[in-house]
């Protein structure tokens, strides 16, 4: 989330698209209901009618997989009705600048396309540069290749006829959502948007986002009390371990996996750390390396020196242009090459897209290391359904981890708030927490490698003092990831004192005069304290529900970031009431001549763009500073499927044919190529499109709260949830078990017939949508028949970010 | 009606779903006062956020002091900013989450070809854990790529998790596993 949960109760009109907050989120309804009751404009928009539809000033319904078309068409009524806030949008987005004549659009792809590879060139969606490297801007707008102007051509199709064509909304449907949310656009008013997994799992799931993203800088609602895009994040401390980056591409605090290419440390700098000509523009990843060699200090300690490149060489690489994520790393897993897996505080028996693979994979594996709570679908996989145990060479080991009130350390929330949890009782049993499980793993592994093996370096030399008598002692990995001066060292002209705590990130340094595991999180646990364990209920003098001494939360206890887009160029709020910083610094003829911002923490505490008196300053910075340009991308050059959204079928749709362009589905949505592989497009035999979900009383994979008798017997069953419509035409009861199947696998769910599903009019076809709980795995509860969705979701996902398209996908649905 | 500590023991003993409908018919005030008495008097009390969705709501857990030292009760913080006291059905079972039968309690080891569970000691389990990685790291791991560039990884193994941890062990078991030379590295967050 930019903004926070309490925020949400600021904002004039809040949509829900893409989640279901009120039944997977439920505590965040109360901010809903606190704006509704300040006269806030509640829209749900969802192919099913929801517990979130019901609370809702205005719901509409579309097909799954057609959120581009409907918000494409919002841009376009904005931009057609001149309700976007212009001073905002030439200022601070990148809609003045100049697309070079390379970008072109055509036959639904964008220029750049290579069909052979599936990919795209994006050195032809290139910004046209002046002779000092900056890119040409034109603040008028009026450029014919300005960005603007680019955006304007290429939503001119997404007229309100063909979107409803398309997304199955009525017309009168989609203008009144167009016409409520764009009313946002006004000085003072602000907008919010809240998503989840329901814009996420698309293999068009990036463009959803950006898409209203694009109209949420259009309508001047980032970085604004009340506006932002809020990701509703679904797991306790999903945001803590993306922050952490236990993925693939990225190392603690967002910085980059190094590729092959980044032959050492310097040309891994030189390769990410951005460059502007910009005199205005902050470009704050230019301090890149100040926060990858801290970074490296706190891998390594002492042993990391500028002789050795801080250790660099010790971490793996990967092969450049080459995916690794979970979708390719299952497929590896069912191809035979992996050896070796560790699930830990997972169950991708049943989380994982296309289970069915997944499950079969595991059977290659020489061993599995499965941590959890409970006993679940994957540590267990091989007595699992259609499971020959005696066939199957895996060995496993299962180990007990104990639950969060069993221990102490930290999680954030999706509002980026760190907070600190206690331990109550001890472990049960004979279960230990992570942390301790982690820690006597790594001894042991060091032990073994002591005696030599391949490349021990990295192993041993790994910094591993975090026990205090002989426990994981969460407060030192705290302060590790928070950071220490290495050595007595002068910064901003104060001496610091090794072994003291590094104040904020702003005092980080490139040669290794500090640690830091996470930048992100220096300033979380200083010389003052833990910072996450605050518990004021002082709100700020703002009064917007900021709560600045309660928890902690990144980036430096900013609470609303990109906040400096909430103000004018004079940095002055546009929201007189609901404010977030204003500049207050002192004025003398005209100028400002002292620096003050009150209210949040500022994005950034340089002087406004302009003094009273309109004039410009050059000591200013452009408000999005973590942009290389320093202004929001409404041209987004770096995406792997386009600059622009673009409407996409999902790989596995009920209609021939694309109605906005010839490409019907991503030209670049990876797919998979093994047997377990299977689509089917447009098959009569899968003729209806369905969408996994959650119910609110189970969580994520169910493993949590299925073996929990309350929870269990509020929700029992896996169910498959259908138009009245759709029942009548399979003869199918309420309460019957059925069959879903889709090409890849079926499992029996029992079938609740509702009036919250209405067939859809598509191209003027009936197409009906149905939906099935994920919730479940044959573990738990005990009679082994309630199953997981993901044994019918395809092996497909963003060209982006490759989460799987577990939203929309084709079944069939049979009587038993 | 007033209840005395010995009437209070019978209703309870003889029927506490009575209680919970209040089909007594009887002023449960002082049972009420009673039963916080308890909880304060014999158990030690901290605050902790629930572990489900990333709302971030607050709790106070009570944990017994005397005895089995296990969790008498868990439910809404009033003090925390946002959720002010609230908790949604799982954020109100969490106490069934700690104290549930069903939890794994023992590490547990599964043969090849094997068609049972043994229960086995932390120290065999990690040990031979540890053995198994260097096995496979050793027989697998790349010095250099097709091309020649320096790699220094394995992608024999993988490793899958988790959201489910606090961020200081998500920092040191990513910092474990990268040291390992792991390059399939992932979680909750790419699903």
């Amino acid at each position: 989330m930019t903004n926070h949960w309490i925020d949400i109760g600021n904002s004039d009109c809040i949509l829900i698209m893409g989640s279901n907050a009120a039944e997977n989120h439920p505590i965040s309804f109360k901010y809903v209901q606190i704006a509704q009751a300040k006269g806030a404009k509640l829209i749900s928009v969802d192919p099913r009618f929801t517990r979130t539809s019901s609370k809702a000033d205005f719901y509409t319904a579309l097909r799954s997989g057609t959120d581009i078309a409907f918000l494409g068409g919002m841009i376009k009524y904005i931009l057609d009705k001149k309700l976007y806030n212009k001073e905002y949008v030439a200022n601070y987005t990148n809609a003045p600048f100049v697309v070079e004549k390379a970008f072109k659009f055509s036959n639904g792809v964008f220029s750049g396309y290579d069909a052979k590879n599936r990919k795209y060139n994006k050195s032809k969606w290139a910004f046209n540069m002046d002779s000092k490297g900056i890119p040409k801007m034109d603040r008028s707008l009026k450029n014919s290749r300005c960005v603007l102007q680019l955006l304007k051509k290429h939503f001119s199709r997404y007229n309100t006829k063909l979107v409803s064509k398309i997304t199955g909304t009525p017309e009168a449907d989609l203008v009144e959502v167009y016409k409520t949310y764009a009313a946002t656009g006004a000085r003072g008013k602000a907008g919010t948007i809240m998503y989840a997994m329901g814009w996420t799992q698309h293999t068009v799931g990036v463009q959803n986002i950006r898409t209203m993203a694009m109209i949420q800088l259009l309508l001047g609602n980032m970085g604004v009390a009340g506006g932002g895009v809020n990701a509703l994040r679904g797991e306790s401390n999903v945001q803590g371990s993306t922050d952490h980056c236990l993925l693939w591409h990225i190392w603690p605090g967002y910085l980059k996996t190094p590729r092959a290419s980044n032959v050492s440390l310097a040309a891994y700098n030189k390769k990410w750390t951005p460059k502007s000509n910009d005199p205005l523009s902050a470009n704050w990843w230019q301090n890149y390396p100040k926060y990858s060699v801290s970074l490296l200090k706190s891998f390594f300690g002492e042993k990391a020196t500028k002789a050795n490149g801080f250790g660099y060489d010790w971490l793996p690489k990967v092969d450049d242009g080459t995916d690794y994520s979970w979708l390719t790393l299952f497929d590896e897993v069912y191809k035979g090459t992996v050896k070796g897996l560790f699930a830990w505080g997972m169950n991708p028996a049943c989380s994982g897209a296309n289970s069915n693979k997944v499950r079969k994979g595991m059977e290659n594996l020489d061993w599995m290391v499965n941590v959890n709570i409970f006993d679940n679908e994957t540590g267990s996989f091989w007595k699992g359904p259609g499971m020959n145990a005696s066939t199957i060479k895996t060995e496993v080991f299962m180990l007990p981890a104990c639950v969060s009130v069993e221990k102490e350390g930290s999680i954030t929330n999706s509002g980026r708030w760190m907070q600190w949890r206690y331990q109550g009782p001890k472990p049960l049993g004979n279960s230990l927490s992570d942390g301790d499980i982690i820690m006597e793993l790594g001894l042991k592994l060091k032990e073994v490698y002591k005696e030599g093996g391949a490349f021990p370096e990295p192993i041993l030399n790994l910094k591993w003092d975090y026990m205090t008598d002989g426990l994981y002692d969460p407060h030192k990995v705290a302060k590790e990831i928070n950071g220490y001066f290495t050595r007595d060292v002068k910064v901003k002209g104060k001496l610091c004192k090794k072994g003291t705590l590094v104040p904020s990130f702003g005092w980080l340094q490139a040669d290794g005069s500090t640690s830091s595991a996470n930048w992100l999180y220096c300033h979380s646990y200083t010389e003052k304290g833990n910072m996450s364990a605050r518990r004021s209920k002082v709100d700020a003098p703002n009064n917007i529900g900021l709560y600045p001494n309660f928890a902690w939360c990144w980036p430096v206890n900013r609470r609303i970031i990109y906040n400096r887009a909430s103000v004018d160029l004079k940095g002055q709020p546009w929201d007189k009431k609901d404010w977030v910083v204003r500049f207050a610094g002192k004025v003398k003829n005209g100028k400002y001549v002292s620096k003050k911002w009150i209210g949040d923490v500022p994005d950034g505490g340089w002087y406004p763009q302009e003094n009273p008196d309109g004039t410009k300053r050059k000591d200013a910075k452009y408000a999005f500073i973590m942009r290389k340009h320093g202004h929001a991308q409404i041209f987004g050059p770096g995406r792997a499927d386009g600059p622009f959204p673009e409407h996409y079928e999902p790989l596995e749709c009920p209609i021939e044919k694309n109605l906005m362009g010839k490409q019907r589905m991503s030209p670049v949505a990876p797919v998979y190529g093994t047997d377990a592989d299977a689509y089917a497009t447009c098959d009569p035999r899968f003729p209806f499109v369905c969408s996994t979900y959650r119910v609110s009383e189970h969580w994520q994979s169910g493993l949590m709260t299925r073996p929990q008798p309350w929870l269990l017997e509020l929700q029992p069953q896996v169910f498959v949830e259908m138009s009245k419509e759709l029942a009548k035409l399979k003869g199918i009861k309420n309460a019957e078990r059925v069959m879903v199947s889709s090409a890849r696998g079926s499992l029996e769910c029992t079938a609740i017939v509702t009036k919250r599903f209405k067939p859809f009019k598509i191209a003027g076809k009936t197409v009906h949508q149905v939906g099935v709980p994920w919730n479940f795995g044959w573990r738990w509860p005990e009679t082994g028949t309630e199953e997981s969705a993901n044994l019918l979701t395809p092996s497909t996902g963003d060209p982006n970010t490759r989460i799987p398209e577990s939203k929309a996908f084709m079944v069939n649905v049979t009587k038993k | 009606m007033n209840v005395t500590r010995r009437k209070f023991i019978q209703i309870t003993g003889a029927s506490a779903a009575g209680l919970a409908v209040s089909s007594l018919g009887f002023d449960l005030t002082p049972i009420k006062s009673h039963a916080q008495m308890l909880k304060t008097k014999y158990a030690k009390e901290t605050t902790t956020i629930c572990c489900y969705c990333a709302v971030g709501c607050g709790a106070i857990v009570h944990t017994s002091k005397k005895g089995d030292g296990r969790v008498i009760n868990i439910e809404g913080d009033p003090d925390h900013v946002i959720s002010r006291g609230s908790l949604c059905s799982k954020g109100a079972s969490l106490s069934q989450l700690t104290e549930n039968d069903n939890r794994l309690l023992e590490p547990m080891h599964r043969a090849p070809y094997s068609k049972k569970w043994e229960k086995v000691s932390w120290d065999w389990a990690l040990t031979e854990i540890a053995k198994r990685v260097k096995k496979t790291r050793d027989a697998s791991f790349e010095h250099k790529n097709a091309k020649g560039q320096v790699v220094n990884r394995t992608t024999a193994i993988v490793s899958v998790g988790s959201a489910a941890m606090d961020n200081e062990e998500c920092w040191i078991y990513q910092a474990m596993v990268r040291a390992l030379g792991l390059v399939y590295v992932e979680h909750q967050a790419r699903i």
